[in-house]
């Protein structure tokens, strides 16, 4: 799939809604090194989640941008993995600095086994299964409405 | 009228003319969303939907065991692209380098594409699921036009001896045209001289067979000049690279472009394409944003002049960055084999002992003669679409007319404007819509996108239903264990 700007936008936070969900909902109660009752911890979740989205849309932003420099307006496979790397690291930084006190400090281990499963999973159904239930997303650049 | 010139005729809701891969795609599309075999029949000159491509394949130097120039998920085999090429020969011939390609392709790798036998393999399996040949007729179309009362008919003559009258006529209310290239067209000097001396040998078109040109270099050294800056002159420089590698020839190429490439160029630094040594790279026909990207997205609004000028913008003759073929050309130049040189020719004449002179003018003002025993013509220049007489008797009787860029203008949902009949309606996907609101019609991904256009209009119309989530899957699995639709 190439990504229009609004395309970006809408899979991401219908990716993070579906198959980020359903991880959560099966990773939290084995996330290394986190303590508490079990609800917190998945409200905790839920909102890092949340947090990977709105921060998000600043990203696509910026990608969206950086895009603008190829020839061919694409986006490679490869990017869309390791963009994982800056994304995580903004946003452990953000939530170690307590900048977002809405989320409890999380557990490093936990953070990362956390982020990195979720997406290395949305990025695996974003580069194929997706289309197909949904065989008009990838022609319209990304757009799930 | 029709009955009583003694002209058998068939009513069919839907047909299709062409039955070459945009028949073929549409009719998948069709058969998945839903439509029975009975309702549909297309029209065609040929055996199986691969048929022409392979031939032109093959005869620009893909046979089935090289690979073409496709995406990994464009196929037409798959309307959901997945598991895409890449994943289907990575497992199937246990190479795990394909997924490394796949997942570092553009950045450290050539994009990966699929073998034309991969293509054709699945092609035939698709084909056999969707019950294809119970809706092929053999026939010529002659011509399609709107009948009083909505939609068309479709006049066929069929191969000598299939019926009883020299005419048949089908009546639809759905017609679609994908009958690809109206024709090859020559490069005018080369065109004049085969005319002119009768040489079909020696002046040939990368598109026809010229099998000869590579037999004649393997018994002599000689010459080759080519012509063209594109995927074919690519595909035949290989050939002759190969050739002289492993039969350990001395073929001497000349290689004349016409706009010689030196290096990145575009208007500005959002739009620049890279190039060098004569070419001008790029990984498929179009940059890659036309199938689904921001630039689908804004050819879509635009009309006449301003779409002219965007085609304009990302048109121009391409061919991919491969790492084998710089490896190749660099071996060429250095060994002073292969020699790229900008200009364009004024005419070609027999030289005294027989062999090509082609008079090159270069922009400096320097003009060549090299001598060769060969041309290939490469430049894969297409002719008008009037050339066709389909399209010939759309554009004087049916109605239809011509786009920004001189072919068939169509809808967004492919519908070729000013054809409409009653509840009738007459679509066209292929090359013959380039100009359009979608640019990479002539494409696998193209086709797809078109039938898809045009199956949604279907479904709008009452034709079939509109195919959703919960469907789309359920045919995904029958896909997956080749059961029929």
């Amino acid at each position: 799939m190439v990504p229009t700007l609004w395309g970006r936008i809408q899979t991401r936070l219908f990716m993070l809604a579906t198959v980020g969900a359903i991880i959560t909902l099966l990773i939290v109660p084995v996330l290394p090194g986190s303590s508490g009752p079990l609800s917190e911890r998945y409200v905790n979740g839920f909102l890092v989640l949340a947090a990977v989205g709105v921060l998000g849309i600043i990203w696509e932003l910026i990608y969206h941008f950086l895009m603008q420099f190829r020839w061919e307006k694409d986006w490679p496979t490869l990017f869309g993995l390791l963009t994982l790397v800056p994304e995580g690291l903004v946003l452990y930084f953000l939530l170690r600095s307590g900048a977002v006190d809405v989320i409890d400090p999380v557990p490093p281990a936990a953070f990362w086994t956390h982020f990195t499963v979720v997406w290395v999973c949305i990025w695996l159904v974003t580069n194929g299964p997706m289309r197909v239930p949904f065989i008009r997303w990838r022609f319209r650049g990304g757009r799930v409405l | 009228m029709v009955a009583a010139a003694g002209i058998p005729m068939y009513d069919i809701p839907f047909l299709t003319v062409g039955g070459g891969m945009g028949s073929f795609v549409t009719l998948d599309y069709l058969r998945i969303y839903g439509v029975p075999t009975s309702q549909m029949r297309v029209v065609s000159n040929i055996d199986h939907p691969w048929q022409t491509y392979e031939f032109l394949t093959r005869c620009s130097q893909i046979p089935r065991g090289e690979r073409i120039r496709s995406d990994s998920s464009s196929r037409p085999d798959n309307l959901w692209g997945f598991p895409s090429y890449a994943l289907e020969e990575a497992w199937k011939e246990k190479k795990l380098s394909y997924l490394w390609q796949i997942l570092t392709e553009p950045l450290l790798n050539d994009y990966w594409t699929p073998r034309a036998g991969t293509v054709f393999k699945n092609l035939e399996r698709e084909a056999k699921r969707i019950n294809y040949w119970d809706m092929l007729v053999k026939g010529q179309v002659r011509m399609v036009r709107r009948r009083a009362g909505g939609g068309y008919f479709t006049v066929v003559t069929p191969p000598d001896g299939a019926a009883a009258t020299k005419r048949i006529i089908f009546r639809s209310r759905f017609v679609h045209i994908a009958i690809g290239y109206p024709g090859l067209k020559f490069l005018p000097d080369l065109q004049e001289f085969r005319t002119k001396h009768g040489d079909y040998q020696h002046v040939v078109n990368a598109y026809e067979p010229h099998e000869q040109v590579y037999e004649f270099l393997k018994t002599r050294p000689g010459t080759v000049v080519i012509r063209g800056g594109g995927i074919v002159a690519s595909r035949v420089l290989q050939r002759l690279f190969d050739d002289r590698e492993r039969h350990g020839l001395q073929t001497q190429i000349i290689h004349i472009f016409r706009t010689f490439v030196s290096g990145s160029h575009g208007p500005h630094i959002w739009a620049r394409r890279k190039g060098g040594d004569g070419w001008a790279y790029q990984g498929f026909n179009y940059p890659k944003s036309v199938w689904g990207g921001q630039l689908k997205a804004q050819m879509r609004k635009l009309e006449g002049t301003e779409r002219a000028k965007k085609y304009k913008e990302m048109g121009g003759t391409n061919t991919p960055y491969r790492r084998r073929w710089q490896e190749q050309m660099r071996a060429g130049r250095s060994g002073g084999y292969y020699h790229p040189v900008q200009g364009t020719v004024d005419r070609v004449e027999h030289s005294q002992d027989g062999r090509l002179v082609s008079y090159v003018r270069s922009s400096d003002g320097i003009v060549r003669e090299p001598v060769s025993d060969y041309i290939i013509d490469c430049t894969g220049l297409e002719a008008d679409i009037a050339e066709h007489r389909i399209f010939a008797d759309l554009l004087q009787h049916g109605g239809a007319f011509r786009n920004p860029v001189g072919r068939l203008e169509v809808e967004r949902h492919f519908e070729v404007k000013g054809t409409a009949n009653g509840d009738g309606a007459l679509y066209a996907s292929g090359s013959a819509t380039l100009g359009g609101y979608f640019p990479g019609v002539d494409t696998f991904l193209g086709l797809q996108i078109a039938a898809q256009e045009i199956a949604d209009d279907l479904a709008g119309r009452g034709f079939v239903k509109k195919m959703g989530p919960l469907r789309s899957t359920s045919q995904w699995f029958k896909w997956a264990f080749n059961s029929s639709v």
